[in-house]
């Protein structure tokens, strides 16, 4: 069967599975859209307002549900636009397909109108990336762009089809859907080494990451953890992938982390870290990370052993085998000492929690807003959120029933990534979708709520709005003397108005009722509704470990 | 210091923006190379490229790490126990006669050659481990040295052993 590059294109993706895809037309993809337009019964584009809410969206829908996001730009300006989101998946280990038109192959080189390299661009921010010069490449270029991007430690992959080989004409062959590449198992000598390792310790703490998190690993880890005797904590990447109804785990750890879950990582002997990275947000000084610990890490890709931490037992491979392997090989233990110094932790923890409750200056606080969510939000609703002060308040409070109910920006921190985020997260699982928002991050990717209004996407902006960057302000006022240079927002902007005028609904929230009222009746109406929620400027996120430091300098109140 | 030295070598496919992306990677990660070859190889799809570098067994490791995750790296390997290692070096010195016959000495010991020459300088080839390269410069510096250039190392291991059937 004869085809042009563009339907080869495009029945590339609907063999490959994919059934959204998130875009903006132009000049060099005009084929591709006519494609879509043709095979519009068997995949659907969605529309966003910026080529970045697009790229976000493919992020959003991959996070929800595991599967490859794809999203469609034309050249040069529409290609840049997806960097950021391109970026944002390559930190976080998100597997996506980005798909970018260009000039034809006669023009290329030649700054032509719209012509950028959009893969020298892209290289150091994609797992891998194509320039499909012939049509003859151009379906097993996508196949094997589908491969790279779900195999192994997951990740964004670039297809860059110049003009002439949308146009061009070629055989097209449907094929099944390509398998992940295997990643190889580990040698049984170290999967005994790690189970004599953990037999060994008193102290054990599983640490999870994002990698057990795309693994589903979240119950076996659980179930391990009450066999040997471990506490659990994650690290950001990790939220919601280990049920919360255990008392082994401690949340978070890290930076913004629990203060629990950050004192027992720093106490235990033991820790297995399952798909981690160790990163400088979760370790703080790594020369004083983890001083009083053997390290197991389990990882598929060899570069993370001994990449920002130096561990005892490196295990690269397939982390699911090796983890049931391990798991096999342990002996039960109740380390009961253990468990004791866990509680007391926690209970510690509660205590501070209640000083910063008892510091509040006005009648909402952050803590009150996400225990309303809490209560009233419905079952298996997903979590997107922006960068800054809301977004580790809703690490730090959130609740999530069950995996992937977390959307956010971890390793790039990308403020205006939510909006997109949540309506890609939408698409693919139609879960009800809340967006977790700051007025700094809001600003940056607004017209996203275009699209929300358009496509009838019900997600319920929360927007905890305290009039300034809260989290780089709390960070002049830390460490800057409180000099608030340029963080001081004082917009004029009137969020509830700005709503109705996107065709959203809107209300203003000052207290408790005020918010709970609106939440509910957001949640009711079925439609994007945005609440702008005010809360205090000097609100701080506590507990914190400043920038590389160490366990000893945690800041968890100020006075 | 010297210990730290060590020579990579790495099998890549044979396409365009290969070097690319392997350099690329080197700056992101903020490794510091001595020196770097490619060519082609006995196969037509690889090209090899050798890398010579400094750094503790992390170092090395993590590099060798980085490189086996770039889709165009075929392999990648350290080439142990003082591996055979060449490097050539053009080196073009004033020709005055009163150093004439010591310039050419040191030729016939080196056994280079001297490829070009006209009453004010001369061309020599030069050819050896990198540090029979250091040792002629060091003899040339007096003679007034114009300009030289280095190819970086070649390197290969000893005996029967093929880096792509290891």
């Amino acid at each position: 069967m004869k085809l042009t590059g563009a339907q080869i294109l495009i029945k590339t993706l609907i063999e490959q599975g994919v059934t959204d895809v998130f875009g903006y037309p132009g000049g060099q993809v005009i084929n591709i859209y006519d494609a879509l337009y043709e095979y519009r019964d068997e995949i659907n584009h969605v529309l966003t307002a910026h080529e970045q809410g697009a790229a976000h969206a493919a992020d959003g829908y991959s996070r929800a549900t595991g599967k490859v996001g794809v999203c469609i730009a034309t050249s040069g300006p529409g290609a840049t636009n997806l960097v950021t989101g391109i970026a944002t998946a390559m930190l976080d280990s998100i597997p996506m397909v980005a798909i970018t038109g260009n000039v034809p192959n006669s023009l290329i080189g030649k700054d032509s109108f719209q012509e950028i390299d959009i893969t020298g661009v892209t290289l150091p921010i994609t797992k891998h990336n194509y320039f499909v010069s012939k049509i003859e490449d151009l379906a097993d270029t996508l196949r094997e762009a589908f491969r790279i991007a779900k195999s192994g430690r997951p990740g964004p992959v670039l297809v860059d089809i110049p003009k002439d080989v949308q146009v061009g004409k070629y055989d097209y062959e449907p094929q099944p859907v390509v398998e992940k590449t295997p990643v190889p198992k580990v040698k049984e000598c170290l999967i005994d080494e790690a189970a004599k390792l953990i037999n060994e310790a008193k102290k054990p703490y599983i640490y999870v990451g994002g990698g057990a998190a795309g693994l589903g690993m979240g119950k076996d880890i659980v179930e391990f953890a009450e066999k040997i005797g471990a506490a659990i904590g994650c690290s950001f990447m990790g939220l919601s992938s280990v049920p919360q109804d255990n008392e082994r785990f401690l949340g978070m750890q890290g930076m913004h982390g629990h203060y629990a879950s950050s004192m027992a990582q720093d106490q235990a002997d033991l820790i297995l870290a399952v798909g981690v990275r160790f990163s400088d947000r979760a370790t703080g000084n790594v020369s004083k990370f983890a001083k009083n610990s053997k390290i197991i890490q389990l990882d598929p890709d060899s570069a993370e052993v001994n990449k920002n931490v130096r561990v005892d037992l490196g295990l690269v491979g397939d982390v699911e085998d090796s983890f049931k392997r391990i798991a096999k090989k342990c002996d039960k233990k109740d380390n009961i000492d253990w468990l004791m110094q866990i509680r007391k932790l926690k209970e510690e923890e509660l205590g501070f929690e209640a000083e910063i409750a008892a510091a509040a200056k006005v009648p909402l606080t952050p803590k009150q807003v996400f225990d309303i969510i809490n209560e009233l939000k419905p079952a298996a609703t997903i979590t997107a959120t922006d960068v800054g002060q809301h977004q580790m308040w809703a690490a730090q409070y959130s609740t999530f029933d069950r995996p992937r109910r977390i959307v956010s920006s971890g390793g790039l921190g990308t403020m205006g990534f939510g909006l997109g985020a949540a309506i890609g997260a939408y698409v693919a699982t139609k879960d009800p979708v809340i967006l977790i928002t700051g007025d700094g991050s809001f600003g940056m990717n607004l017209n996203e709520l275009a699209t929300a209004v358009t496509y009838k996407i019900p997600v319920v902006i929360v927007l905890m709005n305290n009039g300034v960057l809260g989290m780089v302000r709390q960070w002049q006022t830390l460490f800057f003397g409180k000099r608030y240079s340029n963080t001081i927002l004082n917009r004029k902007t009137d969020f509830v108005k700005l709503a109705e005028s996107f065709g959203a609904d809107g209300y203003l929230a000052e207290t408790q009722i005020e918010f709970k009222h609106a939440f509910e009746k957001a949640l009711k109406a079925g439609k994007p509704t945005v609440i702008d929620v005010r809360i205090d400027k000097d609100e701080l996120v506590l507990p914190m470990l400043p920038p590389g430091g160490a366990i000893a300098d945690m800041i968890t109140n100020i006075k | 210091m010297e210990s730290n030295k060590f020579v990579l070598a790495v099998y890549v496919d044979n396409k365009a923006g290969v070097l690319t992306r392997v350099t690329a990677m080197f700056t992101r990660r903020g490794f510091n190379i001595d020196a770097l070859t490619v060519g082609e190889t006995e196969c037509p799809e690889y090209s090899r490229i050798t890398i010579s570098m400094q750094g503790d067994k992390y170092v090395r490791e993590q590099l060798i790490n980085q490189l086996k995750k770039l889709y165009v790296v075929k392999k990648v390997e350290v080439l142990e126990d003082e591996p055979i290692k060449r490097e050539l070096m053009l080196i073009k010195v004033k020709n005055e006669s009163k150093n004439r016959s010591d310039i050419m000495t040191a030729v016939d010991v080196f056994r280079a050659s001297v490829i070009d020459y006209s009453p004010e300088a001369m061309c020599i080839e030069v050819t050896g481990n990198p540090s029979k390269i250091d040792a002629f410069i060091k003899l040339m510096q007096p003679f007034g040295i114009l300009e030289m250039c280095r190819t970086g190392i070649v390197a290969l291991d000893r005996g029967t052993v093929t880096l792509l059937n290891k």
